[in-house]
């Protein structure tokens, strides 16, 4: 397989991953997604989960929690509220956060409580691992 | 004239002024560095983001009734003045000019009618301008106890004012602080936050140089964007974060400014001292000398007196 995609990954304080990939899948809001080699143009919002960079047979997998996907002719970006490698991540700050995010749920409705919900979700399934 | 023991002891003083000028000029250029490394790590993200936002903008730009913190409640009536400064002293004119730039913003504003609102970051702008505008302070935030600026300090930041926006305290927002352009310059500029249209629009003085690679919008070669969800969905996301990450940017040009700042006065500062020490110095020796030579005069006219 000739075809890849360039890929860079960036949060606000540094870019994480910049390189040709083969495939990234991503968890966007509504569901999640391959993104392959010559994908057509695409914007979608992320939720919190992780995302994996398939390069030549490795894979390496990123935490990240909110931000944006970016597809275009020229290739993948993920801005990333916040991004970090996944084997990096510190257990016990998620663990505080999925306890503040539990106490918020009960005063939250609509929209806000499924979103915060969504990210409850991704904070638990990170803990899994 | 002063006697040798007091010069002796002032020449002391100086020295030791010195060495700690010396040491504080070095501990900024360091930490310089690292704030320079930090402010273009960050760039990537502010760039792209920015990019994505003048695509869509671009795309309903017709569309008056986007999200408010795009095009703008309306009204123009009140205006929050995001002001960031550095918590600590002894960098030149660095908060200075960033007051100086705020108060003329200030000055201009009232002079048109607006209602003006200050939001401080860091303790030297609060306390230069807590004299003239105390009761338009309506926060005031310190950064001296963190120890590595990141994102989640400008987060915190940028929510409370979307909240303050949402809850109508303010139509505007701009965002006053320091541009960093090398060690020897960094300019006071202020842009508009909200709403995010103006900036767009006009780019005017905050990024002059910087609108030149505003143009990599993506060539799609004639394929249209999808939106996940759509782009209303999507700009209700972003520009909350794009405040955040505006914030975040203009708190590390600060500090690499407050630390540039810093090592050219305490470079102006070692030097001045090594002036005065040479100063001092020649003084005490004329003075030894001068010593010298009248106890020279008493001997000899003694001696001659026999």
């Amino acid at each position: 397989m000739a075809d890849k995609i360039n890929f860079s990954l960036v949060s606000p304080e540094r870019e994480l991953y910049a390189g040709d990939v083969d495939q990234v899948d991503i968890p966007g809001t509504e569901g999640d997604l391959g993104i392959l080699p010559n994908h057509s143009p695409l914007m979608a919002a992320i939720r919190t989960g992780t995302i994996k960079v398939y390069e030549d047979g490795s894979e390496t997998e990123f935490f990240v929690q909110g931000g944006f996907a970016d597809v275009t002719p020229t290739g993948l970006t993920v801005l990333a509220e916040r991004a970090v490698r996944l084997e990096d991540v510190d257990r016990s700050s998620i663990e505080a956060q999925i306890t503040t995010v539990e106490a918020s749920l009960e005063n939250l409705t609509g929209e806000a409580a499924l979103a915060a919900r969504q990210n409850l979700d991704g904070l638990r399934a990170v803990l899994a691992v | 004239m002063a006697s040798l023991k007091e010069l002796k002891n002032r020449i002391g003083s100086v020295k030791n002024t010195q060495k700690i000028t010396k040491a504080m000029q070095m501990v900024a250029a360091a930490k310089l560095r690292k704030a320079q490394e930090a402010a273009e790590a960050s760039r990537p993200y502010s760039d792209r983001l920015n990019s994505i936002i003048i695509n869509l903008a671009g795309s309903m730009a017709d569309a008056t009734d986007g999200p408010e913190l795009l095009v703008g409640n309306g009204k123009s009536d009140n205006v929050l003045l995001v002001v960031a400064t550095a918590d600590r002293g002894l960098c030149g004119g660095f908060n200075t000019n960033i007051v100086r730039k705020a108060r003329e913003e200030i000055v201009a504003l009232e002079r048109a009618g607006k209602t003006v609102k200050l939001y401080l970051i860091g303790k030297k702008g609060y306390d230069q301008l807590n004299r003239l505008y105390a009761d338009q302070i309506v926060e005031f935030v310190s950064l001296k106890e963190e120890r590595k600026l990141h994102a989640g300090i400008a987060q915190n930041i940028g929510e409370k004012i979307t909240s303050m926006f949402e809850a109508g305290e303010f139509d505007v927002c701009k965002l006053i602080y320091s541009k960093f352009k090398n060690v020897m310059e960094q300019d006071a500029v202020s842009t508009t936050m909200i709403p995010a249209i103006a900036a767009i629009g006009s780019k005017d003085d905050a990024s002059g140089e910087h609108a030149a690679d505003e143009v990599f919008a993506p060539d799609l070669d004639g394929a249209i964007y999808t939106y996940e969800p759509d782009e209303t969905g999507i700009l209700r996301v972003l520009l909350p974060r794009n405040i955040n990450t505006q914030i975040f940017s203009a708190l590390l040009e600060n500090q690499a400014g407050e630390m540039g700042s810093k090592m050219t006065a305490m470079d102006n500062a070692t030097r001045n001292a090594g002036d005065m020490i040479e100063n001092l110095t020649m003084q005490f020796n004329r003075t030894r000398q001068a010593r010298i030579t009248s106890e020279l005069i008493e001997i000899i006219s003694g001696a001659e007196a026999l």
